[in-house]
């Protein structure tokens, strides 16, 4: 099988160097122009790797120049509790702490209403329906974060500062960001998990049908735990685009670090305080230059991690039908 | 159900609360219908609040009634340009003709520019207050009350702020004229350098990693790696952008090494080139992923025949492989794409310029984007940019919905065509 894939292979099995194999030109040739397209196809599958390299190598190069200078620690960066680049106060904590408030309240939006969605979308809807909000949940996903930002601030805020109170919520805020931040996850996590639920054998569905049980119990109790690795595997994707996603909290969320648990109160999260900082005016080697290589590093180790434990996650647990 | 035998109790287990389960279920549908309806409730109301805003009532206060410019008779807009000149020169400082003068000689200006100079310098419209789409068309007649006592000398009129002067016009600090070809002509520049960078790299590594690559460690890696750089957040590589592309090949990306920086005095890496290339690498592994599959998708029959004629490899993948799968690369490719087209983060990140007014002229160009337009429109505390913001917005909107429907287009004509896709 694997010599007839391969051209020229079938020359070798002629026996040596026969007048005819040879003026047909049957035997393996070196081409200068194959070794020289599968040089260039080679180059840029590597080219992926060397722009991991070149991330890993840039982070942290520059977090190692930041954290080598005077006024920064790596104790105070990773346990302090204020962020103050202008009196030399840099803890992450303020930051990190708005970033998994933001994305936690996201989750709270995106996980029941994004599972609810694919469990409708796969147990319970018909043909003309799931050709009808398919598209819609596509262009939820296509709408870029900017216009989700726009939204936060010109809907989002104004909805929940009428509700509760202009002097509760303030107009930048993390719950607006968070629940819109929501909005922007749900596609996400409604295509991967039912994309999960449709794997599931029909077979399963019918014996739980035949033993008596409801639509619902067999929605809930047999298929999505047979689906439960690449739900989790959606969920976990979820959660690193909501730490990574960036415009959402730029603009709705706020502009200054602040270390609160009040989701009403503004404050600034680590991908909004890259852009704050990298928006102005940085000039090189500068120490708020250099911070915002340390805090990329935080961010990137933190999604690629989720990245990994989905992937495995879904490599480990999968339940193979057939 | 016969009457004559007695019907043997059911097992208890088996109709043990049936009427109750079997609404439990009927409330779980609906649970998960209305999870659903929300996700179409939130679009609306997406597409609502933009429209909503780019639309609506307008105060304008003039510092000068256009209609006092007339000449002989001969309103503002049908005026020659020597009459227009001689108003400018009437009624603006010298100082400030004198540098318009100096900017671009008057006489070697369009007709339209001078007239549009006058309505800037003399007449000087300025937004008092503006209104929603819907406030205008339910409350008018409690605007126009209000207006009328809070603005006496206000125009009301109704606004389309997205048309076609906002969409030729150039960025400025006034709303009344601002507009966002710079933004437009950037972000296509960007995308035709993405484009330039991802498309042939992007099928290049799919062509490896499916045609040639033999299962081994390295090979694997860079499959994984591909996986995980898909999940990277965009404002990562914004960064990496901003170390390697900004600052670290700042000769080649500011085009001093080529000797023609756009701008000598402002050259620096943070240039069309610059934001293209992190845009670029940004969306590779979204090309390679879906030139994969379209690859994979190609039958194994296919190449077997052409080995079989003695094809070469690459004669096989150029001929038979590529073509099968083209219709598929290009739908990933534009989905790709449009997903650059939305990217704010790195762009702010790499230094897309704040406020510039004059189209790029060359990839070595200082730029701005759509996306960065509508940002910072937004991030304006003032409603009129807001209005403007939400114009852009649906500018942007439409250039996505044509490139998807475009991909969609591609997959339906070729999907029927072609043999085997």
């Amino acid at each position: 099988m694997q010599i007839a894939l391969r051209p020229g292979r079938s020359a070798s099995l002629v026996p040596g160097g026969s007048p005819t194999a040879q003026s047909l030109g049957l035997r393996r040739h070196w081409r200068l122009g194959e070794s020289l397209i599968q040089s260039f196809l080679f180059l840029s599958g590597a080219l992926s790797v060397l722009t991991t390299i070149g991330i890993v190598v840039v982070l942290l190069r520059e977090s190692l120049l930041f954290f080598r200078s005077p006024e920064v620690s790596l104790v105070e960066f990773l346990t302090g509790t204020t962020w103050q680049p202008h009196i030399g106060d840099f803890g992450i904590w303020p930051l990190a702490a708005s970033t998994l408030i933001t994305t936690g309240i996201a989750m709270l939006v995106a996980v029941p209403l994004g599972l609810c969605v694919a469990i409708y979308l796969s147990e319970y809807a018909s043909d003309r329906t799931r050709g009808v909000i398919k598209p819609v949940l596509e262009m939820l996903a296509g709408v870029p974060t900017v216009v989700y930002g726009y939204f936060a601030l010109t809907f989002m805020t104004p909805i929940l500062r009428s509700i509760l109170g202009r002097d509760v919520v303030e107009i930048y805020n993390m719950a607006s960001g968070g629940i819109v931040m929501g909005i922007l996850i749900l596609p996400l996590i409604s295509s991967i998990s039912e994309d999960a639920l449709n794997a599931v054998p029909r077979s399963l569905r019918e014996a739980s049908f035949a033993v008596g049980a409801t639509r619902l119990e067999t929605a809930v109790r047999v298929v999505v735990p047979a689906a439960v690795s690449g739900i989790s595997a959606a969920l976990i994707l979820g959660l690193s685009r909501g730490i990574g996603e960036t415009m959402i909290v730029a603009l709705a969320v706020g502009a200054g670090p602040a270390f609160t648990f009040n989701p009403f109160k503004g404050a600034e999260t680590m991908t909004g305080h890259i852009v704050r900082i990298s928006g102005g005016d940085l000039s090189y080697g500068s120490i708020d230059y250099d911070s915002i290589f340390a805090i990329g590093l935080m961010l990137f180790l933190l999604t690629l991690t989720l990245n990994i434990i989905s992937q495995t996650v879904v490599r480990r647990f999968r339940e193979a039908y057939e | 159900m016969s009457t004559g035998n007695p019907v043997p109790a059911p097992p208890p287990a088996y109709d043990y609360r049936m009427p109750e389960r079997h609404r439990l279920s009927r409330v779980g549908r609906w649970v998960f219908l209305a999870s659903t309806i929300v996700g179409v409730v939130v679009l609306s109301a997406l597409l609502y609040n933009v429209v909503n805003q780019a639309f609506g009532l307008v105060a304008i206060e003039a510092k000068l009634n256009p209609a006092t410019l007339a000449v002989d008779g001969v309103p503002l807009e049908r005026l020659s340009q020597d009459q227009l000149t001689a108003i400018l020169q009437a009624n603006v400082s010298k100082g400030l003709f004198r540098r318009l003068e100096r900017d671009r000689p008057l006489a070697l200006r369009t007709r339209d520019e001078v007239y549009d100079l006058v309505l800037e310098r003399v007449v000087e419209p300025t937004i008092v207050e503006t209104w929603s789409l819907t406030d205008s068309l339910l409350h008018r007649r409690d605007i126009e009350a209000g207006t009328a006592e809070a603005h006496p000398q206000a125009i009301l009129s109704f606004r389309a702020w997205v048309n076609p002067d906002f969409v030729g016009a150039a960025q400025s600090s006034n709303p009344l004229i601002a507009g966002i070809r710079g933004a437009i002509l950037g972000s296509l520049w960007m995308i035709g350098i993405t484009i330039v960078l991802a498309l042939p790299i992007g099928i290049g590594a799919a062509v490896y990693l499916e045609e040639y690559a033999l299962d081994t460690w390295f090979n694997r890696i860079i499959q994984i790696n591909i996986n995980n750089l898909a999940g990277v957040p965009s404002i990562i590589y914004g960064i990496l952008g901003l170390a390697i592309f900004v600052r670290a090949l700042e000769p080649v990306t500011s085009g001093s090494i080529l000797g023609q920086a756009a701008d000598p005095t402002t050259a620096n890496g943070r240039t069309i080139l610059a934001a293209g290339l992190t845009l670029g690498l940004l969306v590779l592994p979204l090309v390679i992923i879906n030139a994969q599959e379209a690859i994979r998708a190609v039958p194994a029959s296919l190449r077997q025949a052409a080995y079989g004629l003695g094809g070469t490899k690459w004669q096989t993948v150029w001929h038979h492989v590529l073509p099968n799968a083209v219709a598929g690369i290009l739908t990933g490719t534009i989905l790709a794409v449009s997903r650059a087209m939305g990217e704010t983060a790195p762009l702010v990140v790499v230094g897309a310029s704040t406020f510039i007014t004059s189209d790029p002229t060359s990839i070595f160009s200082k730029f701005t984007a759509l996306p960065i337009q509508i940002y910072q429109w937004t991030s304006r505390p003032q409603d009129e940019f807001r209005n403007l913001a939400a114009a852009a917005i649906l500018v942007l909107l439409v250039l996505l919905l044509s490139l998807n429907a475009a991909a969609i287009l591609l997959r339906n004509r070729y999907g029927r065509q072609g043999r085997y896709l």
